[in-house]
C-alpha cells in the first residue's frame, strides 16, 4: 500500500481560455500559443513580468521546445515543463503545475496548449510519431489513428455486442451540444441517420466518428486561492487527479485504459463517487475511447457501456452531460489542445462561464486525458475531479 | 476467396502511364533488421538472450528485462487474429492509390502483438492466420498475415500481388535461353502464366540441345541478344525495352581458371564482358523504361533477376576469375538496385552453388540441377525476398559465409581442385 498522496489544498484552476480553432493555418505553432498565453494573462490580471511558471504542450512548436518559447514571448521564469503527452496533457500539466504552485516553486503556472494546422503538416506528424509507429505502424496503409482506432473498435464491438447506434448516440448528442458553443468548427446538425449512413473511413469507423485535426490552442491558469481571490477571478478547486502510462501492457489488444486501475483513488481522494459527477469530460477523438471511459471511470461496469449509454442522453440537458463543449468530434482537435479542450470546458461549466449550454447546478466536475498511440494503443491516460468553488473542502 | 486474375485488356496508349508511388520507406536501423531478414525470405524477430522474450516492433532493449542482447532469430509466424479494418482512406499517395485496404491485428504465438497487412481470404477476427515478412514496393520489411492454410488462386490476392512480382500475365525477358538453365527457366516462366517470354540467345551458328524445342511454344519469342555487343543490347531495347515487366539477366560465361594456371587477361575479359559488363549494358539500356513503368497497371514493370553464383560472396580460387567477375556483378546490382528503388522493381540476386552443368563437371556433388534452379527463381518472383540462395550447397555456404567470412576463405581456398 502506497503512502497516502497529499490533497491539493488551495490550490485552484482559473481563466480558461481558447484560441478560436480553424481548419488551416499558415501561422506557426508559436502564434498559437502566443495568443493562448496574451488571452490569460489578460483574463487574469497576471502581468508577464511577474509570471513566473509556464506548462507547454505542443506537436508543431519543434524544432523548438518550452525552452524555446521563453525566449520567442520574452519570458523569465523559474518553473517551466513541457508535456509531450497528447491527449493526455491537459491533465498532466495539471498534476505538475498543481504540485508546483502548492510547493512554492511557482506562484502561478499558466498552462497553455495549442498547434498549428497546414495542408500537410498532419501527414507528416503521422509519418513521424514515433518509432514504434514509424517502423510498425505508418508502413501499414498510412491510415493514422484512424486505423488503430478501427482496430480497438472493431475489437470492442464484438466483444461487447456494442452497435454504431451507441457510438451514433455520443457523436450526435456532443453535435447538439456544439450548437451553441462558439468555437466548433463542426455546426451541421447531425442526425443518427447520417451518422450511420457516412462514408466508410476505417471500416468500422465512418466520417462522424473520427476528429478532425485542425489549429488552434486552449490555456488555463493554476495559482493560490487567495491570488485568485485577490485577482477576482473565478475559479474551481482539484479535488484529485490520476495519471498512467502504458497500463496493462499484456492485454493483446487495448479494451481498458490506464483509469481502470487508478479509478478507486481518483474518487477516494475527492471524496466523491461516480455519481456525484454533474459533468464529464471525455477524451473523444473517437467515440470508442469514450465507451472506455464511461467505464474505466467507474459510470459503469465493463462492458455495460453500449447499456449505460442507451439509458442515458449526454447533451447539457441530458441525464449525463458530457463534453458540453461538443468534444474534439465536434469541436476539432487542435493537435495539443485536444488534451486540454474537455478539461477548460469543466472549469468553464464549474465557474459558470460556459460560453454555449451550461449544466445546471454543476457543482462536481470530471475531465479525462488520453493520448499517444505509439503503437497499437494509447499509452497515456488521466483524470481529475474539480469542484465549483462552494463545493471545495 | 480470391478471385482469379483475368488477363488485363490491352492499354490504352493515350492514357497517361500512373507514375509509380511507394509506401513510406523511413525506418529505425534496428528495424532493418526485420529487412535483413525479408530480403532472404525469412521472418526473423528480436529474441532477448537473457530471458528469451520474442519482441517487435524492433528495439534496443528488452521490454521484460531490459538486456540489450536482442539476436534475431527465425519465427514461424503462427497467430491469432484479433482485430482488422479495411482502410477507405490514407494519408499516403501510394495506399490512396490502392484503398480499400485490408490491415489487422495479429497476436503471434510466440508472443508480440503485430499490425499486419490482411491477406482477403484470411477469415474475419478471431481467426487463424499465418504471418509473413515480405519486402514491400519500398523495399522494406512488412508483415502480411496468410490464411491459416493456402486458398485457391491465394497468390492473385490484390494486396499480397503489390508484394510479389509474380509472372502471371505478365512479360518476361531471359536474356540467355541457349543454357540449360535458360531453357529450364523459359519452361518454368511460362508454365507460371507469363503472358509473354522472349528467349534470348547468342551466336546463332551454335547449336545447343533442346534449344529448339522452345520455338514450339507460342508464349516464347525468341530473340536475338548479345550482351557482349553495345549495339544489339541498345537495339533490342530499343524494341521490346518498353514492354519488359520482369528482365531475368542469366548470362553466366564460366571458365575454370585461378590466377597460375593460364597466361594472359583474354579469359578473365570474357568474364568480366559478358557477366559484369554485360549487366551493365543491360542496366543502361533497359533500367530506364522499367523505371518508368513501375506503376503500370496489374502487369507493371516489376523485377530484375540477376544469376550470380554463391562464388560472389567469395572466392572459389579453382574458379578464381569466374568468382572476380560475380563479384563484380553483385556490386554493380547493388547500385542498380538502388536506382531501380524509387520506382518499386525489385532487383533479385540469385546465388546458387555451382550448377550441374559442363563447367562445373568436375566438382563432386551435391550440384543445383537446371530445372530446379529454374523453379526456386520462380518461387522468388512469387515471393517477397530480394537474396535467394537456392540448393544445399548455397544454403551452406551462406551460412558459413554470415557466421565467419574469414573462416569460408580459407575453406575455399583449401578445398580439392
Amino acid at each position: 500500500m502506497s503512502r497516502q498522496r497529499a490533497a491539493y489544498d488551495d490550490v485552484v484552476v482559473t481563466a480558461p481560455v481558447t484560441v478560436p480553432y480553424v481548419r488551416y493555418s499558415i501561422r506557426g505553432a508559436h502564434w498559437f500559443l502566443a495568443g493562448a498565453l496574451d488571452e490569460l494573462l489578460k483574463r487574469t490580471g497576471v502581468s508577464k513580468n511577474k509570471l513566473d511558471g509556464l506548462c507547454v504542450s505542443s506537436f508543431t512548436l519543434a524544432p523548438d521546445s518550452a525552452v524555446g518559447l521563453t525566449q520567442h514571448l520574452g519570458l523569465t521564469l523559474r518553473w517551466l515543463d513541457h508535456i509531450p503527452m497528447g491527449g493526455a496533457c491537459g491533465i498532466v500539466a495539471l498534476r505538475r503545475a498543481a504540485r508546483a504552485v502548492q510547493s512554492g516553486d511557482a506562484d502561478a503556472v499558466a498552462c497553455i496548449a495549442g498547434d498549428t494546422n497546414h495542408t500537410d503538416s498532419f501527414r507528416l506528424n503521422l509519418a513521424t510519431f514515433s518509432q514504434f509507429a514509424r517502423d510498425a505502424v505508418y508502413p501499414y496503409g498510412s491510415g493514422g489513428a484512424n486505423a488503430s482506432f478501427a482496430f480497438l473498435t472493431g475489437y470492442y464491438m464484438r466483444t461487447y455486442g456494442a452497435t454504431p447506434e451507441d457510438f451514433g448516440k455520443l457523436c450526435v448528442a456532443q453535435r447538439a451540444n456544439a450548437q451553441s458553443f462558439p468555437y466548433a468548427l463542426l455546426k451541421k446538425p447531425l442526425t443518427l441517420e447520417e451518422y450511420l449512413s457516412a462514408r466508410l473511413i476505417a471500416d468500422p469507423l465512418r466520417l462522424f466518428d473520427c476528429v478532425m485535426p485542425c489549429a488552434g490552442a486552449d490555456a488555463f491558469m493554476v495559482l493560490r486561492r487567495a491570488q485568485a481571490e485577490a485577482l477576482g477571478l473565478p475559479y474551481a478547486g482539484i479535488l484529485s487527479t490520476i495519471e498512467r502510462h502504458n497500463a496493462f501492457p499484456d492485454d493483446p489488444i487495448q479494451y481498458r485504459g490506464g483509469w481502470a486501475l487508478d479509478c478507486d483513488e481518483l474518487y477516494a481522494q475527492a471524496g466523491v463517487g461516480p455519481q456525484d459527477v454533474d459533468v464529464l469530460a471525455t477524451y473523444d477523438d473517437y467515440p470508442v475511447i469514450s465507451m472506455m471511459q464511461l467505464e474505466d471511470l467507474g459510470f459503469c461496469k465493463k462492458g455495460e457501456g453500449p447499456d449505460f449509454v442507451q439509458r442515458n442522453s449526454f447533451t447539457v440537458d441530458g441525464s449525463f452531460p458530457v463534453n458540453t463543449s461538443g468534444g474534439q468530434l465536434s469541436a476539432g482537435q487542435a493537435g495539443a489542445a485536444g488534451g486540454f479542450l474537455g478539461l477548460v470546458e469543466i472549469i468553464r461549466q464549474l465557474t459558470g462561464q460556459a460560453l454555449g449550454g451550461a449544466v445546471a447546478q454543476a457543482r462536481i466536475g470530471m475531465a479525462s486525458g488520453f493520448g499517444m498511440i505509439n503503437y497499437d494503443r494509447g499509452l497515456c491516460s488521466g483524470a481529475a475531479i474539480l469542484a465549483a468553488r462552494g463545493s471545495m473542502p | 476467396m480470391t478471385r482469379p486474375l483475368m488477363r488485363p485488356p490491352r492499354k490504352n496508349p493515350v492514357l497517361r502511364t500512373r507514375v509509380p508511388t511507394l509506401p513510406p520507406a523511413a525506418r529505425s536501423r534496428v528495424t532493418l533488421g526485420l529487412t535483413a531478414g525479408a530480403a532472404r525470405g525469412r521472418f526473423e524477430l528480436q529474441v532477448c538472450r537473457d530471458c528469451g522474450t520474442v519482441q517487435y516492433p524492433p528495439r534496443e532493449a528488452c521490454h521484460v528485462c531490459l538486456s540489450r542482447r536482442l539476436d534475431w532469430r527465425e519465427q514461424n509466424g503462427a497467430a491469432e487474429l484479433l482485430s482488422e479494418t479495411t482502410l477507405w482512406h490514407s494519408n499516403e499517395l501510394f495506399y490512396r492509390e490502392r484503398v480499400p485496404w485490408r490491415l489487422g491485428v495479429a497476436k503471434l504465438d510466440c508472443g508480440p502483438v503485430a499490425v499486419v497487412h490482411l491477406h482477403g481470404d484470411c477469415a474475419p477476427a478471431p481467426s487463424r492466420v499465418r504471418v509473413r515478412a515480405v519486402l514491400d514496393r519500398a523495399g522494406q520489411a512488412t508483415l502480411i498475415a496468410i490464411p491459416d492454410k493456402d486458398t485457391p488462386n491465394m497468390a492473385d490476392d490484390r494486396q499480397l500481388r503489390e508484394m510479389t512480382c509474380d509472372p502471371k500475365f505478365r512479360k518476361v525477358l531471359i536474356t540467355d535461353a541457349k543454357t540449360a538453365l535458360g531453357q529450364a527457366l523459359v519452361e518454368a516462366i511460362v508454365a507460371a502464366g507469363a503472358e509473354l517470354v522472349w528467349a534470348g540467345y547468342a551466336e546463332s551458328w551454335k547449336k545447343t540441345p533442346g534449344f529448339d524445342r522452345l520455338t514450339s511454344n507460342p508464349q516464347v519469342s525468341l530473340l536475338p541478344l548479345d550482351l557482349t555487343d553495345s549495339r544489339a543490347v541498345k537495339d533490342t531495347a530499343g524494341e521490346i525495352g518498353g514492354r519488359v515487366d520482369i528482365l531475368i539477366n542469366t548470362a553466366d560465361h564460366h571458365r575454370n581458371f585461378g590466377i597460375a594456371a593460364r597466361d594472359g587477361v583474354e579469359t578473365a575479359r570474357a568474364e568480366m564482358d559478358a557477366n559484369y559488363f554485360g549487366l551493365l549494358r543491360l542496366a543502361q539500356e533497359f533500367a530506364p523504361a522499367m523505371r518508368a513503368r513501375g506503376a503500370d497497371g496489374q502487369s507493371s514493370a516489376v523485377a530484375w533477376v540477376n544469376l550470380l553464383s554463391i562464388f560472389s560472396l567469395s572466392n572459389f580460387p579453382p574458379h578464381g576469375t569466374y568468382s572476380a567477375s560475380k563479384a563484380a556483378a553483385l556490386s554493380l546490382s547493388q547500385c542498380l538496385r538502388a536506382e531501380l528503388a524509387p520506382a518499386g522493381v525489385r532487383v533479385i540476386n540469385v546465388f546458387p552453388g555451382p550448377i550441374d552443368d559442363e563447367w562445373n563437371q568436375a566438382l563432386p556433388p551435391p550440384k543445383i540441377a537446371p530445372a530446379r534452379l529454374a523453379s526456386d527463381i520462380v518461387d522468388a518472383l512469387r515471393g517477397g525476398a530480394e537474396d535467394v540462395f537456392p540448393g544445399d550447397i548455397a544454403q551452406d555456404w551462406l551460412a558459413r559465409w554470415r557466421d565467419n567470412p574469414k573462416a569460408l576463405e580459407r575453406e575455399l581456398a583449401a578445398m580439392p581442385r
